[in-house]
């Protein structure tokens, strides 16, 4: 293990995918996205991630293919940089220092050594498009300042902003107007739609503009969902434009087709709308996409168009408008009111996802398993509609089973509240609906909780609720008659003098059951269900509780809203100890006695790890966050770290990855920076392999005897290399199955060797 | 501006009948309209597009189509098979010539104007050749299998899409050999004539896309919907550098509720016309060279002529309608309230005549003599007089027989004051002046037209104490005529744009004069001059938003008890003009609401200025004034005409 440097709060995954456009590679086989401070790079055809282009320090802002060379891709970044990729092997080839904060990028064809972007020049929301030179140099490093201002005065979003005939003119759009500079005769022409003065024209602010690729043609959308394609706008007088009306809502994003006979829109309605020859009547839907679509784009050769969707996803679609792949990122679309829970099985965090839904989302491979439909219902995208919202969830009895808790209120008086328990199917790797129970309590349930004792054979539920009660769900045997269905019956209904239920929480070994009643904590006996004993510290509402695990089990945390951390001994009935603490978050590491509590102050949260047994925390991490942390949550670790520094050995065999309000996933890492780029492993050997179509074998014969005709010619001078069929270390490596071979870096010294040409042959 | 007791009145049932064609004369720059009744009515654009001549229909005569040819003649063929020529200064049918084809349903006029090509039912294509005074049967084109449909200058191999039902309902030919067709489907096409391939394809409706007009240039077209929608087809550039050009549809238009039967392209706007019975004109930003008046949308519904008058004395209306009159007694009212009170009637208003017209021609003219005892109405070939007796709440009808030869056909009638005197506008230009008696009467005097001119006169005005007699033509000056005396007295100098009212104020014998261009004179007939008023307001100009009106005053009239005032009405505003106030300028609100009352008189003079308008009424057909402190006010809600058309195509509105 390298030295160990200090623990840093890193972002893990679960950016934003659909910040930006995503772009196609030339051959349609990857497609790229801007993907917080990376660019990730996906293959269509699998989904999956090929590679990660790191080297940004900031969010990266735009990605354009090279133009003239499409086996690059140039990046550009809050950080100011713009970065030439060469995306096939993940490498970075330059780095050109622009310095000042860029928002978008553009490349066009015909503007041989220089790229357009948006940059940020005095004032906080005046924009500008400038062409960037980008002067010739080996170096890896470049400084590019050589600027020149295109259009001042702009929107900030890429989507505002549009080149077209090969670069010959740009278009521009902002609130009311659409402005067109065309290159060769350096003039701006302006056109500007009636405002928001005349009510029946409030809502013709431009959203969005593209250009047709072969005509002199602008497509702009609007707020009121309208379409409106420009012509002639090279004379200020005989300019025209056609409306096309199908959305509405606002228009999200436009894009052309390749060949420009069809016009892509998306909006708020979630349907892909191909208009093809650009008339009203003639329209192709692709529906139910699921989410509002932010941006579309299209493929350069054309057979794909991807959509970018609000919840975090995109959808690589064929030109037949068939959805062929589906990228999806952490959702971050609603309220997280489930909070971060880990499924043990797939160890994937669960929290709320699309409307409706628990989301599945693995953490190593930032991306999204799977979507849980727990509401069951098509979800009814309007303004002031009361939703029914997923508000609880929670895992027991080693992910065989699921509770969930959904509830809709539409007035004070009117509570629907439903409380769900699924289970796990084996045959069918998924969650089936075992009990559904209407109106579980009569008020909201505050919290729930399985038994997850090992030894405890019967699987138990309890839920705590507003009403003053909580209440003790078991797994019985159905009144069916061959006994052999199972369902959940409500078990033992407790309640403490009326006070409302807020937490509730079991022991490690399931023989006790804390349920806290506002102020005061009670302890049940879980064979009984005979209250115990009652702690008392009127110290505010219980916020939190948890029981201590292992060696600490004899311990009772609660967090109360007046800022006290209390932990209680069990064993003698009495406060250990109390701390002031505002605690926010507080979770027990599953694999270990350690707790994390995150408390929160004016200036930020901080971190605090402890034992309940010892008064002094093990760690204390000041400032982890700007924001308020919502959420947090311990992951077990796959492969357990050893850090020696006994500061850091909380995060030996669990990590803490947790939520701030602006629901960004942090966690704490000790890698440096240069470390997490270590290339990914992957290979994707179909992908390089040609498909054997009847062009390969045309295409393939003509280029062999090319070849040997080449080789011929070269005989005499090449050095003859040895036969790779006769050396076993190479039969070995392509013969062997991938899944068996050991890690490339053994086999590498090996291969190497094996291709060294011995001392015997050269002569 | 003084209080008035108003007659709201609504039962006025009158639809007009909707469009069918449409043409445009671009030497003119005059539109010639016809109605589904047969009625031709043209449209001077220059005037404020004011509707300055018209032939009144004939149940026979449907008229399919209609074209302008050599600068100023107007054919018009229909499905009775006749091809008919318009006399445009006479305002009556030059000649109906046979086609012998059976009904005709389109008619063509070569580029040059020599020729006219008329499609007939039988199949057949008929070329007539236009000599200066007729036209001439050329030729005969052979029949096709089916009947011709529209202007048949398509090959047949275009009807393919004829097997999918669909009917081509009309084509243009451009002078680069491209054909366009619209047809049923809802389909716009291309087609290259040369080797009859299909170029392009546009689908822009479900329903039928029924009418196509093409500019001069050839660089823009109009085409028309059954849905009301009106579509704008323009020719671009494919790339500001390339010289290539395509046909993009631009701009659609949805100012119809119904079937748009016949578009038109002048030079600056597209003119649309449909079975919602508008006349839309709608300008083309881009050729408008000044934001002015010309730019705004335009919406005719409504004729520029008087279909009402009114007995005063008896209080009651009479209604002219395209093949019938209705006369009402107005209701009457005990009760009294305050400003803007609704009042209950004691008595309702009463339907008391139903005077069918005889023969097949619509009603040009009627009128109701003031006392409410004669009434008098003309079509193209009678003139017809009825004498009204009225025994308590019995009411007789007498027709007035043995009407002299030479009353055939009227434009204008209009009875005297007193009711004593008939003066009869005729089609030929003269004007006759007939004594009534009671039950008879006496041709006393005809008029004729100045030596050289055979203009017709459309407006007539009487002065209240009988002496005098205003005629105006369509373009001429206003002619005063002195009626004791029985000569000319004098001319008011022509002005370029026509009349649309006239009216002599009592007492001082002064001829107020409105134009099309919203210009307001006054003319003093005894001392032969402009008024000092009317040389103050020319000095000064109308206020702006006065000129901008866009309907015609088709009403003036004259307060008894006020001589400073003059009362006129167009159909959004009623309006009175009182001379003794300083006129607005241009700075000045021109309409005022009623200043609230409780506002002092200072305020109230500082605002007041000389034209006092009311937009309470509107569509307003008719207003006149009873008698002091009564109003009639003749009103016909939009509303109420769409619910007598037929239903509209059913679209399906989003949201709905």
């Amino acid at each position: 293990m390298v030295a160990e440097e200090s623990v840093r709060v890193v972002r893990c995954g679960g950016s934003e995918l659909n910040f930006r456009r995503a772009v196609f590679s030339a051959d349609s086989k990857y497609i790229f996205c801007v993907s917080g401070d990376f660019v990730k790079v996906h293959s269509t055809a699998t989904e999956e991630c090929v590679h990660i282009l790191q080297g940004h320090r900031n969010l990266v802002t735009g990605i354009q293919l090279n133009p003239h060379n499409h086996l690059q891709l140039y990046s550009c970044s809050f950080d100011g940089t713009i970065k030439l990729w060469d995306y096939v092997d993940g490498i970075l080839i330059k780095t050109f220092v622009v310095g000042h904060k860029l928002h978008a990028l553009f490349t066009v064809t015909c503007a041989e050594d220089s790229v357009f972007v948006i940059i940020n020049k005095g004032k906080q929301d005046i924009f500008q498009l400038v062409s960037v030179k980008l002067p010739k140099s080996s170096s890896q490093e470049i400084e590019a300042k050589e600027l020149s201002c295109v259009l001042d005065y702009i929107n900030q979003s890429p989507k505002c902003i549009a080149f077209g005939n090969e670069g010959e003119y740009v278009a521009a759009v902002r609130d009311f107007y659409l402005s067109v500079y065309f290159f060769k005769k350096k003039t701006t022409s302006r056109f500007t739609l009636s405002s928001s003065r005349n009510k029946k024209h409030a809502k013709n602010n431009f959203t969005c503009v593209a250009c047709h690729p072969k005509e002199d043609c602008i497509a702009t959308g609007h707020k009121d969902g309208k379409i409106r394609l420009w012509r002639n706008f090279d004379d200020d007088k005989k300019y025209t434009y056609t409306c096309l009306h199908w959305h509405h809502d606002m228009v999200m994003d436009l894009a052309f087709s390749v060949t420009g006979t069809s016009l892509l829109s998306g909006g708020r309605e979630s349907v892909l709308v191909e208009w093809r020859d650009a008339t009203e009547k003639n329209k192709e839907f692709l529906p139910r996409l699921g989410a509002t679509i932010e941006h579309i784009s299209v493929s350069p050769a054309g057979d794909l168009f991807c959509t970018s969707h609000s919840d975090n996803k995109i959808i690589v679609i064929h030109r037949n408008l068939e959805a062929s792949a589906v990228i999806q990122g952490l959702v971050k679309d609603s309220n997280i009111f489930t909070g971060l829970m880990v499924d043990p099985r797939t160890k994937a965090l669960v929290l709320n996802g699309k409307p409706g839904h628990l989301q599945f989302y693995s953490l190593q491979h930032d991306k999204q398993l799977y979507n849980l439909d727990i509401i069951q219902q098509e979800y009814i995208n309007d303004y002031g509609l009361i939703q029914i919202e997923l508000t609880k969830a929670a895992f027991g009895c080693y992910g065989n089973w699921l509770a969930t808790v959904e509830q809709r209120q539409e007035k004070e008086t009117e509570l629907e509240l439903q409380m769900k328990l699924w289970m796990y199917n084996k045959k069918t790797q998924g969650f089936v609906l075992n009990t559904k129970v209407n109106m579980p309590h009569e008020d909201h349930i505050t919290a729930l909780c399985f038994c997850n004792a090992e030894k405890s054979e019967t699987p138990t539920l309890v839920t705590a609720s507003k009403d003053g009660h909580f209440k003790v769900w078991i797994l019985t045997d159905d009144s069916d008659i061959y006994k052999k269905a199972v369902a959940w019956t409500c078990d033992f209904v407790g309640s403490y003098h009326k006070y409302q239920a807020t937490n509730c929480c079991f022991s490690e070994d399931g023989s006790l059951l804390a349920v806290s009643f506002e102020e005061i904590v009670t302890i049940w006996d879980s064979e009984t269900w005979e209250l115990k004993c009652t702690f008392c510290q009127r110290a505010g509402k219980i916020r939190h509780l948890c029981f201590g695990r292992l060696t600490c089990s004899k311990y009772l945390l609660g967090a109360t809203e007046n800022g006290i951390l209390c932990c209680w001994n069990l064993l003698s009935c009495a406060l250990e100890w109390s701390t002031k603490l505002n605690v926010r978050v507080m979770e027990p590491d599953p694999n270990s006695e350690n707790i994390a509590a995150v408390s929160q102050s004016s200036v930020g949260s901080d971190l605090f790890v402890f034992k309940p047994s010892e008064p002094r925390p093990l760690y204390i991490q000041k400032n982890i966050s700007r924001e308020e942390v919502q959420w947090g949550v311990f992951v077990p670790r796959d492969v357990p770290e050893s850090f020696t520094s006994e500061a850091y050995q909380w995060l030996n065999r669990s990590q803490f990855y947790f939520l701030t309000k602006s629901q960004s996933l942090l966690t704490f890492s000790t890698k440096s920076p240069e470390e997490k780029l270590t290339p990914t492993s992957k290979q994707l050997l179909a992908e390089e392999s040609l498909p054997t179509t009847p062009f390969y074998f045309i295409l393939g014969k003509h280029r062999e005897k090319q070849d040997e005709k080449i080789n011929k010619a070269f005989e005499s001078e090449l050095v003859q290399l040895p036969l790779t069929e006769n050396i076993p270390a190479i039969s070995e490596l392509l013969h062997t199955p991938a899944h068996v071979l050991p890690s490339a870096s053994l086999l590498c010294s090996k291969f190497v060797n094996s291709l060294l040409l011995s001392k015997e042959t050269k002569r | 501006m003084g209080e008035f007791k108003v007659h709201r009145v609504r039962f006025f049932n009158y639809v007009p009948s909707g469009i069918r064609c449409v043409a445009y004369n671009n030497q003119s720059n005059r539109l010639a309209v016809s109605r589904t009744d047969g009625t031709v009515e043209i449209y001077n654009l220059s005037a404020n597009y004011f509707q300055e001549k018209f032939f009144p229909g004939h149940e026979s005569r449907g008229t399919e189509a209609l074209c302008w040819a050599k600068g100023q003649r107007l054919f018009s063929a229909g499905l009775n098979g006749e091809i008919i020529e318009y006399d445009l200064q006479a305002l009556n049918i030059k000649y109906a010539i046979d086609a012998f084809g059976g009904p005709i349903w389109s008619m063509a006029v070569s580029p040059c104007g020599s020729q006219l090509l008329v499609g007939c039912e039988d199949g057949s294509v008929k070329l007539l050749q236009i000599t200066p005074d007729k036209i001439q049967f050329e030729r005969n084109f052979d029949r096709q299998k089916r009947s011709a449909v529209h202007k048949m200058l398509v090959d047949r191999q275009y009807m393919g899409v004829s097997k999918r039902k669909c009917i081509i309902w009309g084509v243009a030919f451009l002078s680069d050999g491209t054909v366009i067709s619209v047809d049923s489907a809802g389909k716009v096409q291309f087609w290259d004539s040369a080797t009859g391939t299909l170029v392009k394809n546009h689908l822009i409706a479900n329903a039928d896309v029924q009418s196509i007009a093409v500019s001069d240039q050839e660089d823009s077209f109009v085409v028309g919907t059954a849905e009301g929608t009106v579509f704008h087809f323009q020719l671009v550039s494919v790339t500001s550098s390339s010289s290539e050009k395509q046909w993009v549809r631009t701009k659609p238009f949805q100012h119809h509720t119904h079937d748009v039967r016949a578009v038109a392209h002048s030079p600056t706007a597209l003119i649309s016309g449909g079975t919602d019975t508008h006349l839309v004109i709608r300008p083309l930003m881009e050729k408008v060279e000044v934001k002015n008046y010309d730019a705004a949308l335009r919406k005719i519904t409504f004729p520029h002529r008087r279909l009402i008058s009114c007995s005063k004395k008896r209080h009651l209306l009479l209604f002219q309608f395209a093949h019938h009159l209705e006369l009402w007694r107005l209701g009457s009212t005990v009760a009294t309230g305050k400003n803007g009170d609704t009042l209950p009637l004691s008595k309702d208003a009463d339907h008391l005549l139903h005077l069918k017209a005889k023969g097949p021609e619509n009603i040009i003219c009627s009128c109701i003599s003031p006392c409410g005892s004669w009434i008098a109405y003309s079509t193209t070939s009678r003139f017809f007089l009825y004498r009204l007796n009225y025994e308590r709440d019995n009411l007789s009808l007498q027709r007035v027989s043995k009407m002299p030869a030479f009353l055939r056909s009227a434009l204008q009638i209009l009875f005297s004051e007193d009711s004593t005197k008939l003066f009869v506008a005729s089609n030929q230009g003269s004007l006759h002046i007939i004594r009534l008696l009671e039950g008879s009467f006496k041709h006393l005097h005809t008029f004729q037209p100045q030596s050289g001119t055979v203009e017709s006169m459309c407006l007539l005005a009487v002065s209240p104490d009988g002496n005098w007699l205003a005629a105006s033509g369509t373009s001429a000056g206003v002619h005063v005529y002195n009626v004791k005396h029985l000569k000319l007295h004098c001319t008011v100098p022509a002005y370029n744009f026509p009349v649309t009212a006239l009216a002599i104020a009592p007492s001082t014998n002064n001829l107020v004069i409105a134009h099309s261009d919203q210009q307001v004179f006054e003319y003093s007939i005894p001392e032969k001059k402009y008024t000092e008023w009317s040389r103050t307001i020319q000095k000064q100009g109308f206020h702006y938003l006065w000129l901008q009106r866009d309907t015609p005053i088709t009403h003036i009239s004259f307060h008894p008890k006020r001589p400073m005032h003059i009362l006129l009405h167009d159909a959004y505003m009623f309006c009175i003009i009182d001379k003794s106030l300083p006129l607005p300028n241009d700075k000045t609100l021109l309409y005022n609401p009623l200043p609230p009352t409780n506002e002092s008189d200072v305020i109230r003079r500082r605002t007041a200025h000389a034209f006092k308008i009311s937009k309470i009424y509107k569509p307003l057909l008719f207003m006149d004034l009873l008698d002091e402190r009564t109003l009639v006010a003749v009103e016909r809600p939009l509303d109420d005409i769409i619910a007598q058309l037929p239903p509209p195509i059913k679209k399906k509105k989003f949201g709905t």
